[in-house]
Order: structure tokens, then sequence, then C-alpha cells
């Protein structure tokens, strides 16, 4: 009961945290530029971009990454691509962070860009140099996903680890209960909150993996809490 | 507890509409004038008068004793509609308390706080909000003016040039060129002018199957463009050609005695041309003061105008950022300065902004499309936040489905404009 009521706290203060702006809602056009000044050794944006040694940048929010013709992309940004990767905010704002994480044989040789506001300040730049939703309603929000931030109430379910225990069995299928990332990544041992964003990334098909996609879109809040309680402490 | 910027801005919203509420008035109760009964105006008017139940005196100004809704006009060109199925008095306003007055706006006093009628009269207002819709902006088609509107109708204003544009299209010779000169951005409507390009399909696929239609458009792309060139080709094969930017649909002119259109230096004769020019705020706004160009700058948490504050915008005439002028949009947009309004002068709660919009079309029969998406208020403009849109491909049942929608948004819409259920 003691660890119960400890972990209850615990939930409470990470609740407490992840309801507070995890990041900027928006960026700031004029630093963005000063930003870009990074990435001009080989990419153009504006009027009159080309290619140069990476791709011009305009038209980028809602394309399908390496989805322009006349340049030449990389066999992992084409398989990227192939898997359903496109460019919007959050995407971006991950790749820029690390762009090995998304595309680990990348050519762009950038180390990323860890400050999440020099991100967003990027991210609102670029994003003036693509569709303007007055214009063409399904355009790409330029609202830095304030509400795609998972809802302070799901992040403060406390899950059950025991229910969690038997809801494993569909996920240890893949990935092994030992945390070996071998092939299929690790889902042990992380901290809770993480996991649950990540899972109701899958379930609200932000993240791209079809099977991850499918479990997850089955799985309630109670049970993703329940699964995120149970793979925080595991270790065989 | 840290304050985020929306409850920031909800609570000092609350705070100011708490400040305004010691405002007792000496001669009687606070005075509205909403100028434009449309989608914005009437929707406004209308909440305003509803919800102070009295407490405040709201005029409307209107010149048209019947409103016809530029949405859904399209279906009217395509036969799915009949004129009158789009017309709606406002006796459901009057009856709801709003003092409706046919007459045009002709002048704005903002530091005199009245507006001048072209009947003579002054009015005077405490919050003034101007719902004016579009105008022309002129010289924007090469050959084209007011002047040449019934030889060349742009139909982009409901009611008496709607008629025009389906009666030209009806007289149509057999075999007949049917020309649309599409706007540049920003204008009323994204998808309207396509979905007016599916509709003369649809009735020349029934009437007059030989006739093509040619559209010079000054944009690479538009708005639903793949879910529009989708439908073309399945149900309209051979009858659409869409000139875009890249092929010279820029550099347009024409010649309304003659009726030819010049697209990138080639004439053509045609036998209905719809020339749907540049847009720009409808004239009250910019003789009122409040615009920057062509368009009337506003903050995104009420509405307000960035040059007064007892001065609100609404629907196609504002600048607000990333929400496409619609009737959806309008209406939208007027809940929230509504409930501003209402706080400012009366001390009732004012909650935070939230706007959404969702455009319908129709391609053919039964075959409904649509895009939306909510919007939240930032300190800079109105920022779109989640969207979605029909996509290629769709069944026919979904298809269907999102048309039946679509009629039952257009009677919900109005009923919450005019107060008259449909």
């Amino acid at each position: 009961m003691a660890t119960r009521a400890a972990r209850y706290l615990v939930s409470l203060a990470c609740a407490a945290l992840m309801a507070l702006p995890v990041r900027a809602e928006t960026g700031d056009v004029a630093a963005g530029e000063k930003v870009f000044q990074q990435c001009k050794g080989c990419h153009q944006v504006g009027s009159g971009a080309t290619h140069r040694i990476g791709p011009h940048l305009n038209g980028l929010f809602g394309r399908k990454a390496a989805s322009l013709d006349d340049f030449a992309y990389s066999k992992s940004f084409r398989r990227a691509g192939a898997g359903g990767l496109e460019w919007h905010a959050d995407t971006l704002d991950v790749f820029l962070e690390n762009p090995r994480s998304m595309t680990s044989g990348t050519r762009m040789s950038f180390r990323g860009i860890k400050d999440a506001q020099e991100r967003a300040n990027l991210i609102v730049f670029l994003r003036q140099f693509s569709d303007n939703p007055a214009d063409i309603p399904e355009a790409d929000p330029t609202a830095q996903g304030a509400d795609h931030d998972l809802d302070p109430a799901i992040l403060a379910l406390v899950g059950d680890p025991e229910y969690g225990a038997y809801l494993s069995g569909e996920c240890t299928t893949c990935h092994q209960a030992g945390g070996t990332d071998a092939g299929i990544p690790s889902i042990t041992l992380w901290p809770e909150e993480q996991f649950v964003t990540a899972m109701h990334a899958y379930k609200n098909k932000q993240r791209n993996h079809p099977v991850m996609q499918m479990i997850a879109g089955r799985l309630g809040d109670e049970e993703i809490a329940a699964l995120a309680a149970y793979f925080k402490d595991l270790t065989n | 507890m840290t304050l985020n910027r929306r409850t920031f801005l909800g609570t000092s919203a609350v705070a100011a509409a708490s400040l305004a509420a010691p405002m007792v008035r000496a001669q009687g109760k606070p005075r509205v004038v909403v100028v434009g009964g449309g989608a914005g105006g009437a929707t406004a008017a209308r909440y305003i008068a509803k919800d102070s139940k009295g407490d405040i005196d709201v005029m409307l100004i209107e010149p048209t004793r019947t409103y016809y809704t530029c949405f859904f006009s399209n279906l009217y060109i395509g036969g799915f509609k009949e004129i009158d199925d789009l017309g709606h008095s406002y006796g459901g306003l009057a009856a709801g308390g709003v003092n409706v007055v046919h007459d045009w706006a002709v002048g704005v006093d903002r530091d005199g706080k009245t507006v001048a009628l072209a009947g003579g009269a002054d009015v005077a207002y405490d919050k003034l909000i101007l719902s004016p819709g579009i105008d022309f902006v002129e010289g924007s088609v090469e050959g084209w003016d007011l002047n040449a509107q019934n030889a060349m109708p742009h139909a982009y204003k409901g009611g008496s040039q709607t008629e025009l544009l389906k009666a030209q299209l009806a007289a149509m010779p057999e075999g007949g060129i049917f020309a649309m000169v599409a706007p540049p951005n920003p204008y009323r409507c994204p998808p309207g002018p396509y979905e007016r390009v599916s509709m003369v399909a649809h009735y020349l696929k029934l009437n007059n199957p030989t006739a093509k239609i040619i559209v010079a458009d000054p944009k690479p792309k538009f708005s639903k463009m793949s879910l529009f060139e989708e439908g073309w080709n399945t149900h309209y094969a051979g009858m659409v050609d869409w000139i875009g930017e890249d092929f010279g649909g820029n550099v347009v002119s024409v010649d309304p005695a003659a009726m030819t259109v010049s697209i990138d230096g080639e004439d053509t004769s045609v036998d209905v041309c719809n020339v749907i020019p540049a847009m720009k705020a409808g004239r009250i706004a910019e003789m009122a003061g409040v615009t920057e160009g062509n368009w009337a700058p506003v903050n995104a948490a009420d509405m307000s105008s960035k040059t007064d504050p007892d001065v609100y915008v609404l629907g196609d005439a504002s600048q607000q950022g990333d929400m496409p002028k619609s009737g959806f949009s309008a209406n939208s947009q007027a809940k929230v300065c509504a409930n501003a309004v209402r706080g400012a002068l009366t001390g009732s709660k004012v909650f935070p902004a939230k706007y959404s919009n969702t455009c319908w079309s129709l391609i053919e029969t039964n075959d409904g499309v649509k895009v939306g998406a909510t919007y939240e208020a930032t300190e800079e403009k109105i920022a779109k936040v989640d969207g979605f849109i029909s996509q290629t491909g769709e069944s026919a049942d979904v298809r269907k489905a999102t048309y039946e929608e679509s009629e039952g948004w257009y009677a919900g819409i109005t009923a919450d404009m005019f107060g008259v259920e449909a």
C-alpha cells in the first residue's frame, strides 16, 4: 500500500508537471531566421529557392519525406517517406532535435538543435514558406500543437500494474521483457509519462508504425496507464 | 498554479469584464450597432440580444429585406436548390429583440461613436460590429469593372448575380464555352469557385453535354484540389480545363463587349464568363478607418479591431490569421465577439475564444466533400490547431453522408443566424 501511495503521489507530481506547457506555443520568426543561418549552407527557402546540397524547403509542411522528383534523396530518407513520414511541426521538431533519430542513414550531417525554443523559432520561420490555412484550409496548422498535447487527465491516470502485467502479453510477443532492443525497441523502464505519451501518439496516429497504431488504437486510457505502470519497473 | 497562456487569456478577459462592469450609463441601456446581416452580423446581433435579455439595445443595419446566402448558391446553379431556398427574412431577429433597420451604413464617426445611414439618420453606439462581407478590388482583372457585371457576372455575392449567372448558363448554345476567371488569395470561400465549376459541369452534363469549361486561375493550387480533380475526372471527363499559374492562368484580361477572354496572350471567344475578381473588405470597413491594405486586422481573442477597441470586425472583412473566409467562420467568430461585447457592456462572464470552421462542397449528386479545422487565439493571430479533410477514393456511402451532413449544416447555421427553424 505504501508503494502504491508513493506511486500515486509521484504520478500526481508528474501530472502537474505535464500540465504545464511542455514547449513554447509559438516561436519567433525573426529569431528563427537567425537559426536558419546554420541550415543555409545546404538548404534554400523562399522565392526562387532551388535545390543545393539539400532540397529546397518551400512547401515543406504537409509534404511527404523524400517526395520531390528532382532531388536525389538518400536511401534512408526514401525509406522513411515510403513508410509514411510527412513533414509537420511535430515531426520536424523531432527531426531537428536529432536528425538521425528519424532517418539513421541521412546524409544531412547536422548534430541537431537541442534547445526546444530554438527549434520552435526555426519551425515558425520555415512555416511561412508553405501553404497558409486561410487560403487552403486543409494546410498544416500554424499553432504549435497546444491541443496536440495529451489531456492532463489522461496523464494523471494511475495505472494498475497487475492489470498491466496481464495486458503486457500482447507486447512481449515482439518487445522482449528483458529489455533487449535489437531490431525492436525496448519498452521497459520507461518513465510512465513518456510511455503514455508515446502510446497515445500511436493511438492518435501521430507516430507512424502501422502495427503500433493498430495495437495502441485498441487500448483504452486505463489500459495504457496500466501498461506504463507495469513496464516502468520491469527488470528480469 | 502557474499560468499558461490559455488560462491567462481567460482570466484577464474576465478581469477586464469585471472592470468594465461598473460602467453605469446615465442615458439608458448600452447600445450595440451591427452593420451587415450575414453570417457574422446576424449571428452577433441575435446572440447579443438573446443573451443580454434586454439589457443591451441591439440595432442591425442591413440594406436587403431578404438575405440570399452566398453559401449553397452553387447548388442553386447546379439545380439542387431553388433560389427561394436560399432566401431568409429578418423577421426572426426582429421578434428576438433586434432593431432591424433596412438601410445602408455610409459612414462611421469613431470619435463621436456614431454611424451615418444613407437615409440621413446618425445612430449612436457604445460598441460597433462591422460584418460587411466583401467588395471587389478595382482593376484586378484587366477589362472588367462593375459596369461589366451584367455581361460577365461575378455571382460572388448571393442573390441577383447568382440568378443572372444561372440564366446565362441555361442560355448557352450547344457545345458552348463557360469561362471562369478565378480569384487570387485571399478570398471568400476557398473551395467556392471549384464547387461552382463542379455544379456548372453537372448542369452541362445533363443539358449541354458537349459544352466545355475553362478556368483561368492565378494560383498554382487551391483548396481540396485533389478531391475536385478526382471528381472532375470521374464525373465530367474531358469537360473541365483548369489553367493554373504555371500555364499562364495569372495573365488574364477580358473584353465584356466582345465576350472574349485572353489567357497568357491567347484570345478565346466564350459564351459565359464568370469573373471573380480579387476581393477586399466591404467598403464600410475602409470608411471606418479600420482597414490596413485590403482587410481589417483584428485581435484574435475577441475580434476587436486593432485600431479601435470599440469596433469589432467579423467574417470575410477581417484579417484574423488562419481561418478561411467562410460563413461558418463568420458565425463562429460572431459568437466569440458577442460574448466579449456583452461582457464589456454588462459585466457578464467572458469565456476564452474558441473557433472552428468546416467547408462542405458538392462535386456531383450525392458526392460531397469537406474540410475543417479548429482554431485558437494566440497573441499574434487566430491560429489553426487541428483539422481534417475528405480523402480521395472514399466510398459512395461516405460521400453521400457528407452531402447529407452539409444539408443539415445549412439548416442549422441559417437557424442560428436568423433565429427561425427551417
